[in-house]
């Protein structure tokens, strides 16, 4: 014991002489896990909000019976009551409460199974309240405190509707408010309408007992089947966790060098501990206590960073999830104890990985050096073939994946081992640039500069691959999200054609806002946008209807489809399918679809295939005439209305003054746009915001690697010194070649990063959100990228080379210190 | 750098101890000792059966050309190589056959070395440096640790880095943490190679006068005449065996 003691003092000691490097190490360790972690916890934080929004119905293990399209009758609830099954209704829907949308969710308490979430409602003594008198609504405090509500305050929906007092529970799900489901039908204009049944766990149903009683009206959802909010955000999330891990290779990589760098420092040392009677296995413990004291310091600091980072992403990943996919995601932060514990074990993962190549040389480690010193030269060639080598390795696997594989863990495997290459492969094209041009220069000067160079590689190299990686992704990403600008926003004009888009409080005022509509002379046109839900090959798909009209075939942007295909909509059963739902379904243009609908199945030929940026869920585009006989409960209260350029102001203000409450909600044109645009860039702030992180990363990388080499570079330049080169001259030169590798590392970014933009936009967003955008390129980002190399550069550059320029002659005279 | 001023610098060469003080039974019996490196040329054989043997208290000179096998002779017997054949008996104990662990525990308590490039710990201070080993083995002794201080002149450098020393002051701090632990066997491999004259005969000095004090065995590897001349006695190794004493 006492031999690992002292031996640990012996290796701690050196950080007490080194203290840049100690902190690059723990900078980056920290920094590492703050990223990988920060991203864990955004991504456990809705995966809580998704399982407690489920959990409200098939918590406790409960079965549900829900239709196929859509809402059903609540006569089937009685008969299948009536049969001895043990069911009780339920109804959800969305509202409006002040500026927040909400989840409306309807029960009935006295049928609830008792293993239900929501059970316990029926012991409080609100019990008795809520079916009598004025009622309970319940939701979760940090509802209550999002909606800027109190206990027993009354909300008012956008229907004008008011709900009964609420009361503050914890088991209520995030952004949602439940209610007697007597109250959720009227509060939802669903008057008789439910959305499920929960089936009460002593008597659960199989398809033989349904059957009989409710045809195929109703399907059986088990509780282990997978949330739909789960598996349509789990693209999402996935390109989140990507990310993140990305992150957490560039600051994996800084610690990877400073433990290298520890290494062969402490080399000598580690040799004599050996000489003095030290065993293999008592230096290996060691070091391995160390590195566990590395972990649980910079493990702990980045757990604190992580939290920091998802508590400020947290607000932006909440929109972006409800705009995208009507998730509701609370944005107050509260993680498992399990959080912590994986994101201490991803730190240890790090360092072992980092320093596990230096614990197993350590247990190897002969007490005598080789006899045969080996030159630097033939340690720089095994080092340069060795990374070709990897390189070639990792390109070689890049391109079998591509070949043997599909989906979006494909298309993730390949950006990472083409990246992993391109990064391995980069000290091998610097040293190869530095040989050339060595050989062109004249000077002996300009011939010691790149000579040196070579000789500097290796040292750097660690740093300038995690350059190179934030480099590229700043390029990849960056292409990828600026294409999606662009597409988006032409996409947009095409699809928000109209000039003004409402929704009426019921399908009556609908008909009486239409009929003064029709009177307008400003008013050119009036499009219903009328909606229905069903489910096509396990997926959730909107069905929108529409009238014919030739807003559409001017402005509704086809991939695929002929010139009729718009005649054919409304003449025929022809359905538009959206781009995402088309390559889920397997299917294109000519083929026939099955719709579920209102008790019956809809068979309709696909005529065109369009693009629907941004939406998770499949869509349809139907004639609105088709719809409402197909469908019993189409919301036929949506409607845009094409009005003359500048009357859209006057003809706004003039339904509102006569409409007033028949008008749930009402919004021009340009302000939708607004608010699609501010979900996207709501999107991804995330990734910007990850982006930056990165880049600073890999500069604090070239930073800590220069600090921590600049001892071992007085050697090499005090010989120049002496022979009578100026400091500031050695240290101009040091600056520009720090400035040419970093300038180096860009140029290779560049391809690097376009092959990235391709990647994630032809591949990954494909098969992670299912539709495809147009490959576009900045040479504008490339210079703006290139630039920011040289300042990360610059930045990094600017201390070690101040400090060599002001080095005193003692120190370089120490290089030559002989005592004979 | 000059050699320090440090007590006992002018003082005679430490007295070889006389036979009649010393015990009878060897502290170090090596029999028949065999070690040969691998090359592409194939396996070159560097010791060829060497055997000699050290009382307690006595010092032995080993002397031979550059690439002779002193060097390795003394790293076999320091339980810091492998030997391919042969016996080193140390203190009744063969460590030619010890495991990996126990060789370790026997040049942590049985062996101090003191090598020619001194390889001290350079994040450890003077003071750090002369009592690792004894710390090592659990023997650290204050009292001794400071005479050692004293003996060889480190007072004034303790809170010092190696590199802020010169070579003959590293030497110091090498021989100090050698002793500190109180080894039954000093080895010493060409402790002066990379010292000056006078420094190197100040370190020698000082090496044999702890020697006597202390009572332990002294092996050297050196290739000078002179500096072999200072110890009780003397052995040539060449072509990998011992040419007499």
């Amino acid at each position: 014991m006492k031999q690992v003691f002292w031996t640990l003092a012996a290796l701690v000691s050196h950080w007490r002489r080194h203290p840049a490097n100690l902190a690059t190490l723990l900078v980056g360790l920290a920094i590492a896990t703050a990223l990988w972690s920060g991203v864990q916890a955004l991504n456990e934080q809705a995966r809580k909000s998704y399982d407690s929004a489920v959990a409200v119905f098939s918590g406790g293990n409960l079965q549900n019976l829900v239709a196929s399209g859509g809402l059903f009758p609540q006569e089937l609830f009685v008969t299948l009551r009536r049969a001895g099954l043990k069911v009780s209704p339920a109804l959800e829907g969305s509202a409006r409460v002040g500026d927040k949308n909400i989840r409306l969710i309807g029960i009935e308490p006295l049928t609830l199974p008792r293993a239900s979430m929501l059970a316990p409602l029926r012991e409080t003594k609100e019990a008795t309240k809520i079916l009598t008198g004025e009622g309970r609504s319940f939701a979760s405090a940090q509802t209550l405190s999002d909606l800027g509500l109190l206990e027993g305050a009354r909300p008012k929906t956008e229907r004008g509707f008011v709900l009964p007092p609420l009361v503050a529970i914890k088991q209520a799900p995030p952004s949602a408010i439940i209610v007697d489901i007597g109250v959720a039908q009227k509060a939802l204009d669903k008057p008789e309408r439910l959305s499920r049944l929960i089936v009460s766990n002593e008597a659960p149903v199989d398809a033989a007992t349904l059957a009989p009683l409710a045809g195929d009206a109703l399907r059986i959802v088990e509780p282990e089947d997978e949330s739909e909010l789960a598996r349509l955000t789990d693209s999402f999330h996935l390109n989140l966790t990507a990310f993140g891990f990305l992150a957490f290779l560039v600051g994996f990589f800084i610690v990877h060098a400073s433990f290298g760098l520890a290494f062969e420092q402490r080399l000598p040392t580690l040799r004599t501990l050996r000489a003095l009677g030290v065993s293999a296995g008592a230096l290996t413990a060691a070091l391995f206590c160390e590195l566990l004291v590395f972990t649980f310091f910079a493990g702990g600091l980045g757990l604190v960073g992580g939290y920091l980072i998802a508590a400020a992403l947290l607000p932006n990943v909440a929109g972006s999830l409800e705009g995208l996919y009507g998730a509701q995601v609370s944005v107050r932060l509260a993680l498992d104890p399990s959080w912590w514990l994986s994101g201490l074990a991803m730190a240890g993962a790090g360092a072992l990985l980092s320093a596990g190549g230096g614990l197993a040389r350590t247990l190897r480690l002969p007490v005598l050096s080789v006899a045969r010193p080996i030159a630097w030269r033939e340690a720089h060639h095994r080092y340069l073939r060795r990374q070709a080598v990897l390189a070639a390795l990792s390109l070689v696997a890049a391109a079998l994946v591509f070949c043997a594989a599909d989906g979006l863990t494909m298309g993730f495997l390949v950006i990472a081992f083409v990246l992993l290459g391109a990064a391995l492969l980069l000290p091998v094209a610097l040293a190869a640039a530095l040989r050339v041009a060595e050989s062109l220069a004249r000077r002996p000067l300009a011939r010691w500069f790149f000579a040196d160079g070579r000789q500097e590689i290796s040292g750097l190299s660690l740093a300038m691959m995690a350059l190179l990686l934030a480099l590229a992704t700043n390029i990849g990403v960056g292409g990828m999200v600026e294409g999606f600008r662009h597409t988006f926003a032409g996409w947009l004009n095409d699809r928000l054609a109209a000039e003004i888009y409402y929704e009426a409080a019921t399908p009556t005022d609908a008909r009486d806002i239409e009929t003064w509509a029709r009177k307008q002379p400003d008013i050119t046109a009036i499009l219903p946008i009328w909606r229905a839900r069903t489910r096509l090959g396990g997926w959730p798909v909107d069905l929108i209807g529409m009238a014919p009209h030739e807003t559409y075939s001017q402005h509704f942007t086809l991939l695929e489809g002929g010139a009729d295909a718009f005649r054919a909509l409304h003449d025929e059963d022809a359905v538009l399918i959206s781009e995402q739902l088309a390559r889920r379904l397997k299917t294109g243009l000519g083929a026939t679809l099955d719709i579920p609908a209102s008790g019956d199945n809809w068979r309709a030929r696909i005529v065109g295939i369009y693009p629907d940026y941004g939406n998770a869920k499949g869509q349809l585009r139907v004639d609105h005439e088709r719809l409402a006989r197909h469908f019993t409960d189409v919301s036929g209260v949506n409607y845009s209305l094409r009005v003359a350029p500048g009357a859209v102001a006057r003809v706004m203000e003039e339904m509102r003054t006569r409409f007033g409450p028949a008008i749930v909600r009402m919004i021009d044109q340009g302000e939708l746009k607004k608010l699609s645009t501010d979900v996207f860039e709501r999107t991804f702030m995330v990734t910007a915001a990850l982006n930056t992180l990165m880049l600073g990363v890999s500069a604090i990388a070239l930073l800590t690697s220069l600090l921590a080499l600049s001892n071992l570079r007085l050697a090499q330049v005090a010989p120049v010194w002496a022979v009578g080169v100026a400091r500031w001259r050695l240290a101009g030169l040091e600056l520009l070649r720090i400035l040419l590798f970093s300038a180096g590392a860009a140029l290779l970014a560049i391809p690097l990063g376009v092959f990235m933009t391709w990647g994630l936009v032809d591949i990954v967003n494909v098969a992670a959100f299912g539709w495809r955008l147009p490959m576009h390129v900045f040479p504008g980002q490339w210079a703006q990228v290139f630039l920011l190399a040289l300042a990360a550069a610059l930045i990094a550059g600017l201390m070690p080379v101040t400090r060599l320029a002001r080095s005193a002659p003692a120190d370089l005279l120490r290089v030559f210190a002989n005592e004979r | 750098m000059n050699a320090p001023s440090v007590r006992n610098e002018a003082a005679p060469v430490a007295a070889k101890p006389q036979a009649s003080e010393k015990p009878h039974t060897p502290l170090l019996r090596v029999t028949n000792l065999r070690k040969s490196y691998v090359t592409p040329q194939g396996p070159l054989p560097v010791l060829r059966g060497v055997d000699l043997s050290l009382r307690p208290g006595e010092t032995l000179a080993v002397m031979g050309e550059s690439g002779s096998g002193k060097s390795t002779l003394l790293h076999l017997v320091g339980a810091l190589d492998h030997a391919d054949g042969g016996e080193i008996l140390l203190d009744g104990v063969d460590i030619a056959g010890l495991s990996e662990s126990a060789r370790a525990t026997a040049r942590r308590e049985m062996i101090g070395v003191v090598f020619q490039q001194f390889n001290l710990i350079s994040s450890l201070t003077v003071e750090e440096n002369l009592a690792f080993q004894a710390r090592l083995a659990g023997r650290l002794d204050p009292q001794w640790q400071l005479t050692l201080t004293r003996r060889l002149g480190l007072e004034e450098l303790l809170s010092r880095y190696p590199e802020q020393l010169s070579g003959g002051q590293q030497q110091r701090v090498a021989v100090g943490r050698a002793l500190a632990a109180r080894p039954k066997l000093l080895l010493a491999d060409e402790p002066t190679g990379n010292l000056d004259e006078a420094s190197g005969d100040a370190v020698l000095a000082l090496s044999l006068e702890l020697v006597a004090e202390t009572g332990c065995a002294f092996l050297m590897a050196t290739h000078s005449a002179r500096l072999a001349a200072r110890l009780g006695r003397r052995v040539r190794i060449e072509a990998g065996a011992l040419a007499g004493s």
